[in-house]
């Protein structure tokens, strides 16, 4: 018979805020070492054999890159990390098009994109073109007959997220790639949050363009990737040239390391996603079981069912996430994306979905992960139930 | 396999052992510097400590320092953020991610040495347009450090801009944005044995910066968006500080053996006798063209190159040697540059392999014909 097995000890302080970063897997370290060490060649050094030795094992990451997001090794451009690819895909598409005398000048994008697809969007109209950022449903998602609207006026490009990385709420890419194809718009989708959560197959869906960040997904940081489909072909402007490398669409020596990294974190999400959505969405619905259980009134913001295994986004009843994170500092958590953590303001994708300020202000984003444990959920359930209380008593009090 | 030479440092250097251990060590810190919470805030510290002490080794604030993924980016982001309507000046022999992002621009000359002309400099600045003037401050293939100070001074009189790209130079020799007196300073990681993938602008506190190149997210107080590569970071300011102690003497006589024993073998230098990094020669063989040497080189376990790393797939002269008028020598030059940890042995293999290699090549074209290359 089985042995009872002893709940593994909390990780403290417990992780979990992993959609601003995750751990780098220690498999992924061990297969960047030997290019931190001995294997120390430029890749573009094609002339000697230390040169070749890395490009290989460059182009083997890429292979990893590719068959995990159902794409061909040559649609896949190494960039420093999810931003600057989604730099890239925009401004690259938008000036391309317009430097071939293209006259379409619209670019649609949504609500709840990350930062920087907003940013580069707005980035745009400075140089002439009209940015449509199209609102989403209370559940998150976009409406597909808006986006249709949007496009009855000419459309060079349309950005949409795979995965929130507030809500962890999944977008239909297949059917909102076809519907910008049908109106022979581009289709570009940031993946940051979807790679390794979900099955993606950017060639079947026709997706035109699609970022990927390393880090998000067990893999290093200052690394990421681009997906340009070739066929047809996508062009684009490169956002900064130098030495051409990545054909001439990002310059700048291949950081080796970190590649083989990300190709590394790549190969072992495809080999053990579903295994891994399978644990993570079982501790997940756990913790929001016992949270409900403690705090009835405890909302869930964005749809349940369409949303990534390892993400709860969470409206307390009365106590605010500033207060509720201060009373537990051995959990980590956030009230939204880590970039702008330092910044006070309620979360934009939250008031997206049409909460008040006042609710988001009482939000939090639980982010569970590979190496979250049942003991870590057990901790943060007690913790949160419990802060909750202390912070519902302190506010009767006044 | 055989144990190679590596005397690519142009290309790449080895990573420093310190360096190693502070990227590796950051590795099992997890955080995104941005979050507010324990582990965000330990790794912002990483990252902030890293950031004052390569600004302070450059001769800058931590505040004007900009993490980016590189040099190329770097000089990219310099240009887009500075030129903002101003005209562009470089000097003939700039890398190409300046070439690239300075389009259209003036070019200024240089001699045979591999200097700028700084005369020209003046003359094409006095006519009171405002500018924007890029100049290395050394070369990537030759190793020619470049008058920058008085290129500064130049600039300042006449009010222009000038970046600096610094990416070869760190590391190799004293470098300061302060005492250079320029705008700001473009440093990779890599180049001077840190992790690949890091770079910096530093920027001095009187230059202007229109907006970034990669926007979102409001990292590097706006200058540079996207989640900062904490662990190479700390790898950078690792291999900056180790860097500090390098003995730069000994590397410089390590190059000029490998440089006697290929001149013994009827090499040219090029570039000499400017000022040049302790670490460079580039040496050109008389009838013998660059990509046969590499290769022939290779072969015999010696890794080195013709020009750029970047541009090593593609069968082009160099700009750099053209433009200091080398004529068929161009074409026939590689570059050998020693890695921090180059060690005697390796010069000693260089020079033997190197002999065989002259032994065989050099007789595709006479004696005499040599002197005339090396005389046009």
């Amino acid at each position: 018979m089985a042995m009872t097995e002893m709940p593994p000890r909390p990780n403290r302080p417990v992780y979990l805020d992993n959609q601003a970063t995750t751990r780098c897997d220690p498999r992924v370290v061990e297969a960047m070492l030997p290019y931190f060490s001995e294997q120390y060649g430029n890749p573009a050094s094609a002339e000697h054999s230390m040169g070749r030795t890395a490009e290989a094992a460059v182009e083997n990451a890429r292979a990893h890159v590719a068959a995990l997001i159902g794409a061909d090794v040559r649609e896949v451009i190494f960039t420093s990390g999810a931003t600057e690819a989604n730099n890239i895909a925009i401004k690259g598409a938008a000036r391309f098009a317009a430097g071939m005398g293209d006259k379409r000048r619209r670019i649609v994008t949504v609500a709840t994109e990350h930062k920087c697809v907003l940013e580069s969007a707005a980035a745009l109209a400075d140089e002439g073109f009209e940015t449509v950022v199209l609102p989403v449903r209370r559940d998150g998602r976009l409406d597909p007959g808006a986006l249709r609207d949007a496009l009855t006026v000419p459309t060079l490009l349309v950005s949409v997220m795979a995965v929130n990385n507030e809500t962890g709420v999944i977008e239909n890419i297949a059917e909102l790639a076809a519907i910008a194809k049908e109106a022979g718009a581009l289709f570009h989708s940031d993946l940051a949050q979807a790679v390794g959560k979900i099955p993606l197959d950017l060639t079947g869906w026709n997706v035109d363009l699609g970022s990927i960040s390393g880090h998000k997904v067990y893999g290093p940081k200052g690394v990421g990737a681009l997906f340009v489909r070739r066929r047809p072909r996508v062009r684009l402007a490169p956002l900064f040239s130098g030495g051409g490398q990545e054909r001439g669409l990002r310059s700048g020596t291949l950081p080796a390391a970190l590649i083989v990294g990300l190709g590394e974190a790549c190969r072992l999400a495809a080999a053990e996603m579903a295994a891994e959505a399978d644990r993570v969405g079982k501790l997940r619905n756990g913790l929001l079981e016992r949270l409900r259980r403690d705090i009835p009134d405890v909302r869930v913001n964005g749809s349940v069912t369409a949303r990534v295994p390892g993400n709860l986004n969470l409206t307390f009843p009365r106590a605010k996430a500033a207060d509720l994170m201060g009373a537990v500092p051995d959990l980590c958590v956030s009230t939204g994306s880590a970039c702008s953590s330092a910044a006070v303001e309620p979360s934009y994708v939250l008031r997206a979905l049409g909460l008040s300020d006042h609710e988001a202000a009482r939000s939090l984003r639980i982010g569970i992960g590979r190496f979250t444990s049942p003991a870590d959920i057990d901790f943060a359930a007690a913790a949160l139930s419990a802060a909750n209380a202390a912070c519902e008593a302190a506010l009767s009090e006044r | 396999m055989t144990e190679m030479h590596y005397l690519d440092a142009n290309a790449t250097q080895p990573l420093r052992p310190a360096a190693r251990d502070a990227v590796l060590a950051a590795f099992g810190v997890t955080g995104n510097p941005s979050s507010v919470h324990r582990p965000g805030r330990l790794v912002r510290r990483i990252m902030e400590d890293a950031r004052e002490a390569i600004a302070g080794a450059f001769g800058g604030q931590p505040g004007d320092l900009v993490f980016t993924s590189g040099g190329t980016e770097a000089d990219c982001l310099a240009i887009h953020a500075m030129a903002g309507g101003r005209r562009i000046i470089m000097s003939a022999i700039e890398h190409d991610a300046v070439r690239s992002a300075a389009g259209g621009a003036t070019v200024l000359p240089v001699g045979v040495d591999g200097a700028v002309d700084l005369r020209a400099l003046d003359e094409r600045l006095s006519d009171g347009v405002a500018s924007l003037v890029c100049l290395m401050l050394a070369n990537n293939e030759t190793g020619v450090i470049q008058p920058v100070r008085q290129a500064a001074a130049i600039c300042r009189h006449h009010g222009a801009l000038l970046h600096v790209d610094a990416v070869q130079a760190a590391g190799r020799m004293p470098v300061r944005l302060d005492s250079l007196g320029a705008h700001s300073l473009a440093i990779s990681s890599h180049k001077l044995g840190g992790p690949a993938g890091a770079g910096a602008l530093l920027l001095a506190q009187d230059a202007p910066f229109a907006g970034p190149l990669i926007g979102g997210g409001g990292q590097e107080r706006g200058r540079r968006g996207g989640t900062p590569a904490v662990a190479l970071i700390a790898g950078f300011a690792a291999a900056v500080r180790a860097s500090a102690a390098d003995d730069l003497v000994t590397l410089a006589r390590l190059r000029d053996a490998a440089e006697r024993a290929a001149v013994a073998c009827g090499a040219v230098v090029c570039g000499d006798p400017a000022y040049r990094l302790p670490n460079t020669t580039c040496i050109a063989l008389p009838g013998a063209a660059a990509g046969v040497q590499v290769i022939a080189l290779d072969l015999e376990n010696i890794a080195v190159s013709a020009g750029a790393a970047c541009s090593s797939g593609k069968v082009q002269t160099s700009h750099v040697l053209r433009a200091m008028g080398l004529g068929a020598l161009a074409g026939e030059a590689i570059r050998v540059s020693l890695p921090w940890n180059a060690a005697a042995a390796d010069i000693e293999a260089f020079a033997t392999a190197y002999q065989r290699v002259a032994a065989r090549l050099r007789t595709t074209r006479g004696p005499t014909l040599v002197l005339d290359a090396v005389r046009s």
